[in-house]
């Protein structure tokens, strides 16, 4: 019996991949994908790179003009004319801000002080330029209850912020809260989408099936539930080579993308320094901490010297519980798709049109979507909360709520006790798909109702 | 000959009605077997029950004596009524396919399905897809993927509704040659006339229960009135002590024809007797009953009058 379920599932797969569809789709998404992040990576850098030009028009006598310290965002000039002249000269010479200070400021009480700029301002705009007045006025004051400039000088400080997570264990990792989000958003959206697309395939196939009448021909050789599995499986590994065929491709494409973009080959090595230092300390835990210790942080010190972001960012990847994600990762995406699998072929066998399946839809993606929604939200932003605990131990929700989660951490005892609910799910779900397809395939022209649903469970074999 | 399969006491209800109450059937090894009945009768219920696709509520079948098993589906091919094919797929994969599941080695359903394709002509098509084919080359292929793992006990469902003539006359020959080579075949249809003359053993099933079933020749025996239908010239007269003239139709330049009905004890060389006395005899035959007839007045014997009108 067990070959019958290899060849349904060799079939299900054979006919899928040598799709045209298929092909294309997995020749382009990669490049698609490469496209996307250029243009997001180029957008990106271009805003950063963007200096508004701010002329300022100081009646105050204070002499603030000087003081105003230029930055990468904004560039202080001095404006020409009175402020009526200036108002209409910054526009045309198309600088981006005009600040006025008034006469009479106060510098214990600076009141009056207005920004013109065109359009809607923006807060990004709005807080770099207070914060330059801010600076300077203290600066002023400074100077004034007696510090020289060279004293002032030596007061500026410019200090970087460096987070870094520290375990019961005492080992410290680079923590960026941004960098680890990004990886839950991506294994969600991953999980979420092999689903559904899947999902629906699985569902599209079923009802082929039966609509091209084969079920009974197939039935009489076949069992019914070697027939479903065989489907869900083959279906299965059709994403998986699509996955990892995107997966390929895509580390094929950035890999002459990524250096192009950043101008020099620096991300890769330090991705091979970053890496290397956490790894040699897990095998060094036992034997010599010491030297672990220090070559980490060698390897955090390296980093923080560099100020290169992509680096930053595989230098937080090297230091998350990549084991744990990548084996949780697998478990929910595998247990995840055999239980919504399950029911929508269960869908497809219950009803004879594609176009009634709305209804039998919607309460299965339901508790998909919500966990997407909630989980790129409230799981996100609490990781540890009992909105995601309890998100994350329901079979229907746990693939998505804990992937979610996994980045950030999550107790043994929560994701083994989570897996065993999901394995009890997803058998759940296949015995009462199976009983449902038994009796929906053969069914012809009857619209199937809930109650009549609940029947087909108590058929006899 | 001993039976290839016996059903036993079957039983299947399903939510809303009965399908099959407690039906008993002996098919022996061999024969062409008609399971006849009208739509709803509870025949494709007792297929599917012998195709292991439901299981009975109660009763059995033995299968060569022994209870029917999952192994045994690789001796059994069978045709549908709904029969498709999956329509993306290649003629020659679906057939490989379709082989493997019902047990063949992938070598010796290639060689097969290469005798087959051959036989009916199919070689051109064997890398389209199934979409590509009309509906009577789809027909054949069907065919063949219901006996191409040669089952020994063939069942086709409706096997001519939907045939084009030709493929039914092809289809008709293969299964005649297929019982020479020692199948067993099993046909079921609401179209009696259909299979009538294909058929070495009946069975007749109505409202779930099987209402009378023999070899065919036995049964229209039993069912003989002993009327003979006369066509001829002159004219016969009504009353005589050996035979009652039970219809007499004139026709034009003092022909006739009649049916005739000759009481207990009489011989049909007795009636030729008085009839060449007579009259001058055209044509003489004895009224044998269709199945139709027969199940028809087989339902009236068994059931009230109201529902006969329903079934028949």
């Amino acid at each position: 019996m067990a070959s019958k379920f290899l060849l349904v599932a060799q079939r299900e797969y054979l006919t899928r991949v040598r799709k045209k569809a298929f092909i294309v789709l997995t020749l382009a998404v990669p490049l698609l994908l490469a496209a996307f992040g250029f243009v997001i990576v180029k957008v990106a850098s271009s805003d950063n790179d963007t200096t508004d030009v701010v002329e300022v028009r100081d009646d105050s006598g204070l002499n603030l003009t000087g003081r105003l310290a230029n930055s990468s965002q904004l560039l202080f000039m001095p404006a020409t004319g009175t402020l009526a002249e200036a108002k209409k000269g910054f526009q045309k010479a198309k600088h981006d801000g005009l600040l006025y200070l008034p006469a009479g400021l106060d510098v214990d009480n600076p009141v009056g002080v207005q920004f013109y700029g065109k359009g809607n301002i923006s807060l990004k705009k709005q807080v770099a330029v207070q914060g330059a007045l801010n600076k300077a006025f203290s600066e002023l004051k400074m100077q004034k209850s007696g510090l020289s400039q060279e004293q002032l000088d030596r007061l500026r400080s410019k200090v970087e912020l460096q987070t870094i997570s520290l375990d019961e264990t005492g080992k410290e990792a680079n923590s960026n809260a941004l960098a680890t989000s990004a990886i839950s958003y991506v294994l969600a959206i991953l999980i979420y989408f092999f689903i559904f697309i899947y999902g629906v395939q699985i569902m599209r196939g079923v009802g082929e099936e039966k609509s091209s009448r084969i079920m009974e021909v197939m039935l009489s050789s076949v069992k019914p539930f070697d027939l479903m599995m065989g489907k869900i499986v083959g279906i299965a590994a059709v994403g998986l080579t699509q996955f990892l065929l995107w997966g390929l491709l895509s580390a094929g494409v950035s890999s002459v993308v990524i250096p192009f973009l950043t101008g020099k080959d620096k991300p890769k090595t330090e991705m091979a320094a970053t890496t290397a230092a956490p790894g040699a300390a897990t095998t060094a835990a036992n034997g010599e901490p010491q030297t672990a210790e220090g070559k980490l942080d060698q390897g955090i010190s390296q980093q923080a010297a560099d100020m290169n972001p992509a680096a930053k960012v595989l230098g937080t990847l090297s230091n998350l519980p990549l084991g744990t994600i990548l084996f949780g990762f697998i478990a929910y995406f595998l247990g995840g798709y055999l239980l919504y699998g399950a029911l929508f072929g269960a869908v497809g066998a219950a009803v004879d049109d594609q176009t009634d399946t709305q209804q039998f839809m919607f309460p299965i993606t339901l508790p998909l979507i919500l966990s997407y929604v909630v989980g790129l939200s409230v799981i996100l932003r609490n990781p540890d909360g009992p909105v995601a605990f309890w998100m994350s131990m329901i079979p229907f929700t746990s693939p998505i709520a804990m992937v979610i989660r996994l980045p950030f951490g999550v107790p043994m005892w929560q994701l083994a006790l989570s897996i065993a609910l999901l394995i009890l799910g997803f058998i759940g779900t296949v015995w009462v798909a199976a009983r449902i397809y038994r009796v929906g395939v053969l069914m012809y022209g009857k619209k199937v109702t809930y109650k009549e649903l609940g029947k087909w469970m108590f058929y006899k074999g | 000959m001993k039976p290839i399969l016996e059903a036993i006491d079957v039983r299947k209800a399903y939510a809303a009605h009965v399908a099959l109450s407690g039906v008993s059937l002996a098919i022996p090894e061999g024969s062409i077997f008609g399971l006849l009945g009208p739509n709803g009768a509870g025949k494709t219920s007792l297929i599917r029950i012998i195709t292991q696709i439901t299981g009975a509520d109660e009763g059995e079948i033995r299968f060569r004596g022994e209870r029917l098993r999952p192994e045994h589906a690789a001796q059994i091919g069978y045709l549908p009524e709904e029969r498709g094919l999956y329509k993306k797929m290649k003629v020659g994969e679906q057939l490989l396919y379709l082989a493997q599941l019902r047990g063949l080695t992938k070598p010796d359903a290639t060689q097969r399905i290469k005798q087959w394709i051959a036989r009916f002509e199919l070689k051109d098509w064997v890398n389209k897809n199934v979409e590509d084919l009309s509906k009577g080359m789809q027909q054949k292929v069907q065919f063949i993927a219901t006996v191409m793992h040669q089952p020994s006990l063939i069942i086709l469902d409706e096997p001519f509704s939907g045939f084009d003539p030709i493929n039914a006359n092809l289809i008709k020959d293969e299964i005649l040659e297929l019982r020479k080579q020692g199948a067993t075949i099993i046909f079921s249809t609401h179209r009696m006339e259909s299979v009538e003359e294909l058929c070495d053993n009946i069975a007749l099933i109505n409202r779930s229960r099987k209402v009378l079933d023999g070899p065919v020749g036995l049964i229209r025996d039993q069912f003989k009135t002993n009327t003979y239908a006369v066509e001829g010239k002159g004219k016969l007269i009504v009353v005589h002590p050996d035979f009652e003239v039970v219809e007499q139709t004139e026709r034009e330049n003092g022909h006739f024809y009649a049916r005739v009905q000759l009481h207990a004890g009489v011989r049909p060389n007795d009636l030729l007797r008085y009839l060449i006395a007579n009259v001058e005899i055209e044509s003489f035959r004895e009224q044998i009953p269709s199945i139709n007839e027969i199940f028809i007045r087989r339902v009236r014997e068994t059931m009230p009058e109201s529902l006969v009108e329903e079934t028949v």
